[in-house]
């Protein structure tokens, strides 16, 4: 077992461009959830629409990559309408019924044979990232940080994503301390009282829903962008799901809690999965496997990652309920 | 007599001369239990305004009415001029009359602070795009919080300033409302129950507070079921049984009313109208 290999890998993803994607969706999803308390289930559905508004254009039209970003905002607004003007004036629980089901159409429109002329079908799109490549100021074959080989590509889509979550995670940071924020949590709480102190609960609603959104679909564009091929199977309810695990884990509403929550996340996955691949590896040298094979071995490891990882998260989060920036305070009323 | 004497007709519906709220044939029903049914009634300008009944009478159907939380099947609510119909409540609201709830709505995962700045209106900082520039609202923001501070002062709560809301008791969350309530200057305000499960000593500072509502200019509904504290601050009374307007008139008038006692004997054999004895 290498560990020096095991833990620059399980960093490195924890950091990547790839772990990036997963900050932005989780950092709409808090917005969304964590501020103004929308059930929404389908941030796995304004994801592919920030993949698929970026690949599409491009690889299929040749659009100039700028358009493309403008066609990723404006429909992830569409998406974020569509989905609040029939639901955000009922009850909590019909946004989550909405979302689910449209987040599922989206990706099944997307899979679906009959649209591949399109969208690429299951095998999805590729040859939309030259623009990304060609702005990339490092050497092709980039660095090796640790044990960790990056390469030129992946270097620069990881710096860049930096910068913009830095960018975005700042502007929620500043947008939910200011009177604005305010109103969102006070929705959160009890939208009759916000109501009943002449805030238009609806209105905000809606903005928070589309802000939460685009921020969802940039997550959605860097995924694919470090993937280099955007498929509909990356965009399945379990995005989301992933995605509440990462807030609750890095602590409901806090600005920080999508983007450490992430770092948590998939450094244990990550971590999990390579540790079980070298210990259930054989070699011809050493033809037995560091774990007994009636336990894990190399067809199942895979399986057993979740499984681990799974136990981990379910002890963090007996051990520490707020999460790791909540605030325990508000956890003792999170029941009334 | 005081400046707040009042001489208008004590009978249901009767007309008040600077009327801030004029409600209209009203009818309300929740499948076939009519819970509001009010022919015509009108609430006296900067005046305080009690609303009793006994439980179940639909006093607070009628204030979820006026307010916008509610749509009347029928029936028409006008205040200051305007028609409520169909407006939604925050809209309501922002025209100046401002309810708070028998059931406290506190924000509890909200700092007490934050509970009263969230109530003042017109804030620059609301808006999406100039919410992330502090430099555009800081200043309406500091105004608003010393504003709060004092309010705060005035409802014996400057002690939990900064605790969450969640934390406080169910009559600290009361005051906090009502408190919260006047963060926006309504011109009308519309108390449920603000006295429930506040201790008397409160209470007492309480109805001062009510009080001094009037003498700055706002009008005041509430509801209550204390009699003793409808006799002392409220200058008029209107009565709900069964959804409909029963009886009007000072609170003097109300305790030796027939068809008040009748209205509560039914549920209330204990009951003190505060009449003369
Ligand atoms: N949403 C609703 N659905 C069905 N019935 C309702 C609803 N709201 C109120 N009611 C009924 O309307 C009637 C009036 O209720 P309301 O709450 O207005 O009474 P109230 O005068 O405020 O009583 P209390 O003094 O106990 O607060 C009751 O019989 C109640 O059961
Ligand atoms: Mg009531």
């Amino acid at each position: 077992m290498s560990w020096d290999l095991i833990l620059s890998n399980s960093l490195y993803t924890a950091v990547s461009a790839n772990a990036i994607a997963y900050m932005l969706v989780a950092l709409g999803l808090n917005v969304h959830f964590g501020y103004t308390g929308l059930l929404n289930f389908g941030q796995a559905g304004f994801a592919a629409i920030g993949a698929y508004s970026l690949s599409i254009p491009i690889s299929r039209y040749d659009w100039p990559w700028p358009f493309a970003l403008a066609l990723l905002l404006v429909s992830s607004i569409l998406l974020a309408l569509l989905l609040g003007i029939p639901t955000l004036r009922l009850r909590a629980d019909y946004l989550a019924i909405v979302t689910i089901a449209i987040a599922e159409i989206i990706r099944l429109f997307l899979n679906s044979v009959r649209f591949t002329w399109l969208t690429g079908g299951n095998d999805g799109l590729q040859g939309f990232t030259r623009w990304m490549e060609n702005l990339n100021p490092f050497p092709e074959n980039g660095v090796t940080l640790w044990a960790q080989k990056v390469d030129g590509y992946r270097l620069w889509l990881m710096l860049s994503g930096w910068v913009l979550l830095t960018i975005v995670a700042t502007g929620v940071y500043l947008l939910m301390r200011s009177p604005w924020g305010r109103v969102l949590k006070s929705i959160r709480e009890d939208e009759d009282a916000a109501r009943s102190l002449g805030k238009n609960v609806f209105a905000y609603k809606m903005q928070s829903l589309m802000l939460g959104g685009f921020i969802g679909s940039l997550g959605g564009m860097w995924l694919v962008l470090d993937k280099q091929s955007s498929q509909p199977q990356d965009f399945s309810t379990t995005f989301t799901f992933f995605a509440y695990t990462i807030i609750i884990l890095g602590g409901v509403a806090r600005a920080k809690g999508p983007i450490i929550g992430t770092m948590i996340f998939l450094f244990l996955i990550q971590f999990v999965d390579i540790t079980l691949q070298q210990a259930t590896r054989t070699t011809p040298t050493d033809p037995t496997p560091l774990l007994p094979t009636w336990l894990v071995d190399q067809n199942n490891f895979s399986q057993v990652r979740f499984i681990v990882a799974g136990l981990v998260l379910a002890i963090l989060v007996v051990v520490r309920p707020q999460g790791i920036f909540g605030d325990k305070r508000e956890q003792a009323f999170d029941v009334r | 007599m005081s400046a707040n004497a009042v001489n208008y007709e004590p009978v249901p519906g009767s007309a008040k001369d600077d009327a801030i709220l004029v409600v209209d044939s009203v009818r309300r029903a929740f499948g076939g239990l009519v819970a509001v049914d009010v022919a015509h009634v009108e609430v006296p300008r900067n005046k305080i305004t009690a609303l009793i009944g006994p439980n179940g009478a639909g006093k607070t159907t009628f204030f979820n009415l006026l307010t916008g939380f509610d749509t009347p099947d029928t029936g028409d609510c006008v205040f200051n001029g305007n028609s409520m119909n169909g407006i939604p409540a925050h809209k309501v609201a922002r025209s100046g009359m401002i309810r708070t709830f028998q059931l406290t709505k506190a924000l509890s995962r909200m700092s007490v602070i934050e509970n009263m700045r969230l109530g003042a209106a017109d804030q620059k900082g609301e808006s999406f795009w100039r919410g992330v520039f502090s430099p555009l609202w800081r200043t309406q923001e500091a105004a608003i919080t010393t504003k709060a501070e004092e309010l705060l002062a005035r409802f014996n709560l400057a002690h939990m300033r900064d605790e969450l809301a969640g934390g406080l008791s169910g009559g600290q969350r009361k005051l906090l409302e009502m408190a919260r309530a006047l963060m926006a200057e309504p011109e009308m305000v519309m108390l449920d129950e603000p006295m429930a499960g506040v201790n008397p000593a409160l209470k007492q500072s309480l109805l001062e507070h009510i009080k001094a509502l009037r003498t700055e200019g706002r009008t005041v509904l509430f509801v209550e079921h204390d009699m003793d504290m409808v006799r002392e601050i409220s200058d008029w009374v209107i009565v709900m049984a069964e959804g409909r307007i029963i009886a009007e008139g000072t609170p003097d008038d109300i305790g030796s009313n027939q068809a008040v006692v009748d209205a509560y004997l039914g549920t209330h054999h204990d009951v003190d109208l505060g009449g003369p004895q």
